[in-house]
């Protein structure tokens, strides 16, 4: 059969249901197979919209979620897709058609070194040579995506290859010699770290993204719950413990809370789980939890002690280690009376610091309370995607996630424009959930063009836009940091979302009264398909509270 | 007996220290990697990347057709080596990584000298690459080309010797090296 059949059979043999792409000449055969291939395609209006579908398909699930593309542009503008793929760890598999054999090399038409280009941001690329490789190729790229710590893997298939006649024979085996994750977790070094948090005074458990992707909030909730143990998660790691909680401080960082900030500030052990230190979370590095010793689980060796040096580190899958690390705790018998001046300092911070905003005297929807109605309006049952800028921290601040997999951003690479494509993609993964996505002005303009595939694909995304006029969270900055230079922020000129939503098909409707909002909202949650809720909110507010960059975590203001 | 909690004295948390962080000696880091295209862009890439610097380079073929072996010193006191090789790790075709101990590995580097010469300095030359146990491999009437094998120090004694004689060039290929005794790098 033709190459690209067999890679339909494989792509099925892998379970995938729905594929995300754009066609074009290197990739015709791709799509010729696709035809009845028996795999549901969503065509995307561009292929960053594709590869962001991809990524909300997978973070949604768990899944690898596959985006395709051609040559040349086709595949460079999968390039964002795919660092933000690598730096939140997301399973994704990106097949880019190539120009010819013949060709390359010879800066033929649409050719573009696209495996060289994202040799940086892959977590594995394979460049076919032989069409017989492909069957292989194609069952690798899954396996390296999924397993261990996930990523983006690119299989870049050039056109005559693609097209060959190969013996295909169902295999897939794997055989990567120099690939071989460690997940079960040192036993010693786990029993060390039972003993160091039994004798904390005052520990966090500061748990990431990692514990998402492994599939172990239940294990990680046991743990904490094993003892009165203060936890705080990273932006990525929101749904991994259920908020609220009696031991949520809420997350750390920037614009975290200062109750999990002063936390980590005083701590005198920390447990990070699937969690990398970013400069988002600690600050000044210098100054980062000074009192503290840490112990340090992670499925990737690479990420412990990187940025903060491990007392115990912990190589291992985040669900094989924590139950024995329970076990372990709970051998113990600790008396957790032992954390009660702790308790009672944190109490202190929750009482004197909640998350608070000044809401308006008159009709004006605040941003943060725009994010309080839609918790309400969806009863906090929801997939939430956000673009990048302020309203992403406020959804993450006012918007509180029960259950992983609920909250969809882009926590690494920050990109604008996520928020409606990985809506898309979670949609199409999820078709009885509500998904709404929690848009900036800025960053919608990036991929509107998204809203198409919506309406044409039947994907009843809602989009709930945080409308500030604004490319916000950029004149926060100038506000702060630079005397209030607005330099290249105001945008004077956005469309009618209205008008917009209409143009595509979808529903448009506008909101600028605080009274109505929650109403509002629940009709655009029960119209059916697309709708776009253009949010009129103060044009002016900071997030707040803020760690200024490079300072430290008792340097919170706001 | 008192009521202490049977937790007090399991473990203190003063006691828990960091593990030790090697000294910042010259590392000579040799890489088994898989014969894959693109494989030593990637390695090159990553310390490119991760502002890792390298010293230098040599790759080649080992006795299995499969594999190829990249050896590569750098100077471990800029970068935690234990990053560098926990990161090498992370890519898919590397199969093994090896931070030799200096003690024991043989290694060795081959390196072309091209000196200027005339009747009076080339005898000098001579003398020299005798002393070095090196090789006098072209000689025109202006100049005489030189090979020597050795560790770095030898071929950077043997540098500082010739250069006042007019070192027209010098080419190095790197390190390469293997573990003393029976076991395999
Ligand atoms: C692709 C991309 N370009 C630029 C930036 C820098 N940036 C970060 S936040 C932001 C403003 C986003 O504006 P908007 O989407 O309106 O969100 P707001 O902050 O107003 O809520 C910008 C420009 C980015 N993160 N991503
Ligand atoms: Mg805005």
């Amino acid at each position: 059969m033709r190459a690209v059949d067999a890679v339909m059979e494989c792509l099925k043999a892998e379970g995938v249901e729905a594929v995300f792409g754009i066609p074009g000449g290197a990739n015709l055969p791709t799509y010729d197979a696709l035809y009845d291939g028996g795999i549901r395609h969503v065509l995307c209006r561009h292929e960053a919209g594709a590869g962001h579908a991809a990524e909300g398909y997978a973070k949604a699930t768990g899944r690898v979620g596959v985006a395709l593309a051609t040559s040349g542009p086709g595949a460079t503008n999968l390039v964002t897709p795919i660092a933000d793929a690598m730096l939140d760890s997301v399973p994704t598999v990106f097949i880019t058609g190539q120009v010819r054999t013949d060709l390359l090399g010879t800066d033929g038409f649409q050719e573009a070194d696209i495996t060289g280009m994202t040799m940086p941001v892959v977590k594995h690329s394979i460049m076919i040579q032989d069409p017989r490789e492909i069957p292989k190729a194609i069952h690798e790229a899954f396996h390296i995506a999924r397993t261990g710590r996930p990523g983006p893997v690119l299989v870049d298939i050039p056109q005559d290859l693609s097209r060959a006649d190969i013996a295909y024979e169902p295999d897939d085996r794997i055989a990567l010699p120099g690939y071989k994750p460690t997940t079960e977790g040192n036993v010693k070094q786990i029993r060390l770290a039972a003993k160091a948090m039994a004798n904390a005074r005052r520990p966090v458990i500061y748990a990431g993204g990692g514990v998402v992707n492994a599939g172990a909030a239940a294990e990680l909730t046991e743990l904490c719950t094993a003892d009165r143990f203060p936890v705080t998660l990273t932006l990525m790691g929101l749904g991994a413990f259920p908020a609220p909680h009696d031991q949520w401080l809420g997350w750390l960082g920037m614009h975290g809370t200062r109750t999990a900030n002063y936390a980590m500030d005083e701590a005198d052990l920390i447990v990070a789980i699937g969690a990398r230190f970013d400069d988002r979370v600690t600050g000044k590095l210098s100054e980062f939890a000074p009192h503290a010793k840490f112990i340090h689980i992670d499925i990737d060796p690479a990420e412990i002690s990187k940025n903060v040096p491990a007392h115990i580190p912990i190589v291992g899958d985040a669900k094989r280690v924590l139950p024995k690390l329970m076990r372990e705790y709970r051998a113990l018998e600790t008396d957790s009376s032992r954390l009660d001046a702790w308790w009672e300092r944190i109490r202190g911070w929750q009482e004197r610091h909640p998350l608070a905003y000044e809401d308006s005297a008159d009709s004006e929807i605040k941003p943060q309370y725009m994010i309080e109605a839609l918790y309400e309006a969806t009863g906090g049952d929801a997939i939430i995607t956000s673009d990048v800028g302020q309203h992403q921290m406020w959804a993450a601040q006012y918007f509180h996630f029960a259950r992983p997999r609920r909250w969809i951003n882009s926590g690494g690479l920050g990109t604008m424009g996520f928020g409606l494509p990985s809506a898309l993609g979670a949609q199409v993964a999820c078709p009885d959930q509500t998904v709404v996505c929690v848009a900036g002005d800025g960053s919608l303009q990036m991929n509107s063009q998204e809203l198409a595939t919506c309406v044409q694909e039947d994907v009843p995304v809602k989009v709930f836009l945080m409308n500030n006029g604004y490319l916000g969270m950029v004149r926060q900055w100038q506000e702060l940091f630079w005397n209030r230079r607005y330099s290249g922020v105001d945008m004077k000129m956005t469309p009618d979302w209205v008008k917009l939503a209409e143009a595509y098909g979808a529903t448009g409707i506008r909101a600028s009264q605080k009274e109505t909002l929650v109403d509002t909202m629940k009709r655009a949650l029960e119209t059916p398909g697309p709708v776009v809720l253009d949010v009129h909110v103060t044009k002016e507010e900071n997030t707040y509270p803020m760690i200024p960059a490079g300072q430290a975590a008792r340097d919170m203001v706001g | 007996m008192g009521e202490e909690p049977a937790t007090q004295d399991v473990l203190s948390l003063s006691d828990l220290e960091l593990p030790g962080v090697q000294a910042g000696r010259r590392h000579i880091v040799s890489i088994l990697v898989e014969n894959k295209p693109g494989v030593l862009a990637r390695v090159a890439g990553l310390f490119a990347r991760r502002g890792f610097n390298i010293e230098t380079l040599a790759v080649g073929p080992t006795d299995d057709p499969t594999t190829s072996r990249i050896t590569l010193t750098l100077d471990g006191a800029r970068h935690p080596i234990d990053q560098v090789t926990k990161q090498l790790h992370k890519l898919i075709n590397v199969l093994k990584i090896r931070d030799l101990e200096p003690e024991e590995t043989v290694a060795r580097e081959l390196a072309l000298f091209k000196v200027s010469t005339d009747e009076d300095t080339r005898a000098q030359l001579l003398e020299f690459a005798d002393i070095f146990r090196g090789r006098v491999i072209d000689v025109s009437k202006r100049s005489t080309t030189v090979e020597l094998t050795g560790t770095d120090d030898k071929i950077e004694a043997f540098e500082r010797m010739v250069r006042p004689l007019g070192l027209i060039e010098m080419v190095r290929t790197g390190e390469i090296a293997v573990a003393r005794g029976r076991a395999a790098t």
